[in-house]
């Protein structure tokens, strides 16, 4: 038992800051929200801790501008924290902090040991490039020089994704936007990470659509057994897809606990209005 | 010579700068330096880099050689090769083994190249990464933590489109093991020479205001994959129609009346000179 409970991520005490801070919002009291109306500092993130086990999807709840996204862009070192530490169990046996490493070690476990689908593709993929040319790049990106190996992969994973091999070399401009996310997914898949983060990935689609893309993650997860951060503002797809729920306010952690407890049983006031405003 | 102006047009201290820049461009194979790019008598993108980098280079004793596609007569050419001489009163030659300097337009001469001779490429587009990455500011990161998969993955859509790498010139190629440079529009067939080449070659690029070197015998590497290896332009079984040169790289030419292709050298001066060698011997 003792090997399960190893953490794949661990985060502690994550804190990301818009701006410089002052005296006066030293005192959290006198922020408004998360907001400090004096020197005009934005606190996204504030002492975020949490792990993620083997094979777990993690959802991540809250309203806009709670910091979900703030959160997962930190993650994939898309933007630097103000400070906090986070350890990857494959990544030196988790026992360096990810944000000290250098730019170029964050490049490595970026392309190495995670895979992120972004909310909009635009951010995800190169849209003048080929579909399988998006999935080769994280591919060569891993130290790839096969081109063989790399097509016969990425047709291997469009497939997995249901996207028709005929239209593999085609550009993503050209696909819809539940394609573009799909091939997203693919080219997060393509290294195999152990972790995946998915940053509002059924936002914007339509229902169809959603429920197409939620069964394909919720199998490709059941099959290759990643662990899963999700971020949404969706109750129903928290629902669905997370086996434990952090539910953000403000930029703080303000309830965590199993997804049918948090769903059924909320304690915060937040949470409880929340749940209750699901249709 | 033409007083009007300072010894090679510029001024000292331009000439300062621009070697001081070159400097730093041979201390850091592959590594585009940025310089203060001068007005020219020609517009920006006509040879401009180069030809600054020869004008802060050239001394009294040189001998400056111009080309231009494998040719010293084109009109590029030869207006380069005015304006340098009247500011420098320098002799100019079209032997490639003659001349101490060589500005080339997209081509590496075919002599091979000796220690003592300095080749000064013209680049319009100094940077590999450019077309996989618009930003200056992202590509200069790219470049620091050497994270080069753009280069291959633009290699790499050729392949997915037409199942071979079809850079017809300027393939990128990688630098002492850690620069990934564009080598100017070279031909591939040209891409092999600079590797330990005996020669200093420095790439200016005027209009995009960079400079960078490959110094004497540096590893330069063509980019490609395992199961697609690098492949300069063959011209197996062909020769010049003139000279009868083999293993140089060849022109097609069609005339359009009879329909008939022919090859014939790229490099004029080469082909002149394998002329005058071999007609005294009464072989032709």
């Amino acid at each position: 038992m003792a090997e399960f409970e190893v953490p794949v991520l661990s985060i502690k005490n994550l804190n990301k800051q818009f701006g410089k801070g002052c005296p006066y919002c030293q005192d959290e009291e006198s922020l408004v929200k998360n907001y400090c109306p004096v020197c005009g500092t934005v606190y996204a993130c504030r002492d975020v801790s949490f792990d993620v086990f083997p094979g777990e999807v993690l959802g991540i709840v809250g309203e806009s501008g709670s910091g979900k996204s703030t959160l997962m862009q930190c993650l994939y070192f898309d933007q630097e924290v103000t400070n906090g530490e986070a350890y990857l169990a494959d990544y030196h046996n988790g026992e360096k902090n990810l944000f000290q490493e250098s730019s170029q070690q964050q490049r490595y476990i970026r392309n190495n040991i995670m895979g992120k689908v972004y909310q909009n593709p635009l951010l995800g993929l190169k849209m003048n490039f080929s579909s399988i040319g998006n999935i080769a790049e994280k591919l060569i990106a891993a130290g790839n020089q096969h081109v063989g190996m790399m097509e016969n992969r990425g047709t291997e994973l469009l497939n997995k994704v249901n996207i028709p091999v005929h239209r593999r070399k085609e550009a993503p401009k050209n696909f819809s936007g539940g394609m573009q996310q799909r091939v997203q997914i693919a080219k997060a898949l393509s290294n195999r990470p152990p972790l995946l983060l998915l940053d509002e990935v059924t936002t914007g689609l339509d229902l169809s659509v959603q429920a197409s893309v939620l069964d394909l993650i919720k199998s490709l997860q059941r099959e290759l057994n990643i662990s899963i951060v999700l971020v949404s503002h969706d109750l129903g797809v928290i629902r669905m897809l997370a086996d434990r729920t952090l539910v953000m306010l403000e930029g703080r952690v303000i309830e965590q606990g199993l997804t049918d407890q948090i769903l059924e049983d909320p304690q915060h006031r937040y949470t409880q209005q929340l749940v209750h405003s699901l249709l | 010579m033409n007083t009007a102006y300072n010894f090679a047009f510029f001024d000292e201290g331009s000439k300062r700068e621009i070697r001081r820049a070159t400097l730093k461009a041979i201390a850091i194979p592959g590594y585009q330096v940025p310089f203060a790019s001068r007005e020219m008598p020609i517009g920006r993108g006509w040879g401009t880099g180069g030809l600054q980098l020869t004008l802060s280079l050239i001394g009294k004793n040189d001998v400056l050689k111009v080309i231009d596609q494998g040719s010293d007569e084109s009109v590029n050419a030869v207006n380069i090769k005015k304006l340098v001489s009247d500011t420098t009163g320098v002799a100019t030659t079209d032997h490639t083994a003659e001349a101490s300097l060589i500005q080339s337009r997209h081509r590496i001469p075919e002599v091979p190249l000796k220690k003592d001779q300095i080749l000064i490429l013209q680049v319009p587009l100094p940077e590999p990464l450019r077309y996989y990455e618009p930003s200056e500011n992202e590509t200069k990161k790219l470049h620091g933590e050497k994270e080069y998969s753009g280069a291959w993955l633009m290699l790499f859509e050729q392949i997915m489109k037409y199942g071979s790498m079809t850079t017809g010139a300027d393939h990128p190629v990688m630098v002492h093991d850690r620069y990934v440079m564009a080598p100017s529009p070279i031909p591939r067939f040209d891409n092999p020479k600079m590797n330990e080449s005996e020669a200093l070659i420095l790439l200016g690029a005027g209009r995009e205001k960079k400079v960078y070197a490959v110094p004497p015998y540096t590893k330069v590497v063509s980019l490609d994959f395992e199961d697609y290896p690098f492949e300069p332009e063959s011209f197996e079984d062909k020769h010049c129609r003139l000279c009868g040169s083999t293993g140089v790289f060849l022109d097609e030419l069609v005339d359009e009346a009879t329909d008939e292709t022919f090859y014939q050298c790229n490099d004029t001066s080469y082909c002149i000179e394998t002329l005058n060698e071999v007609e005294p011997f009464g072989v032709k």
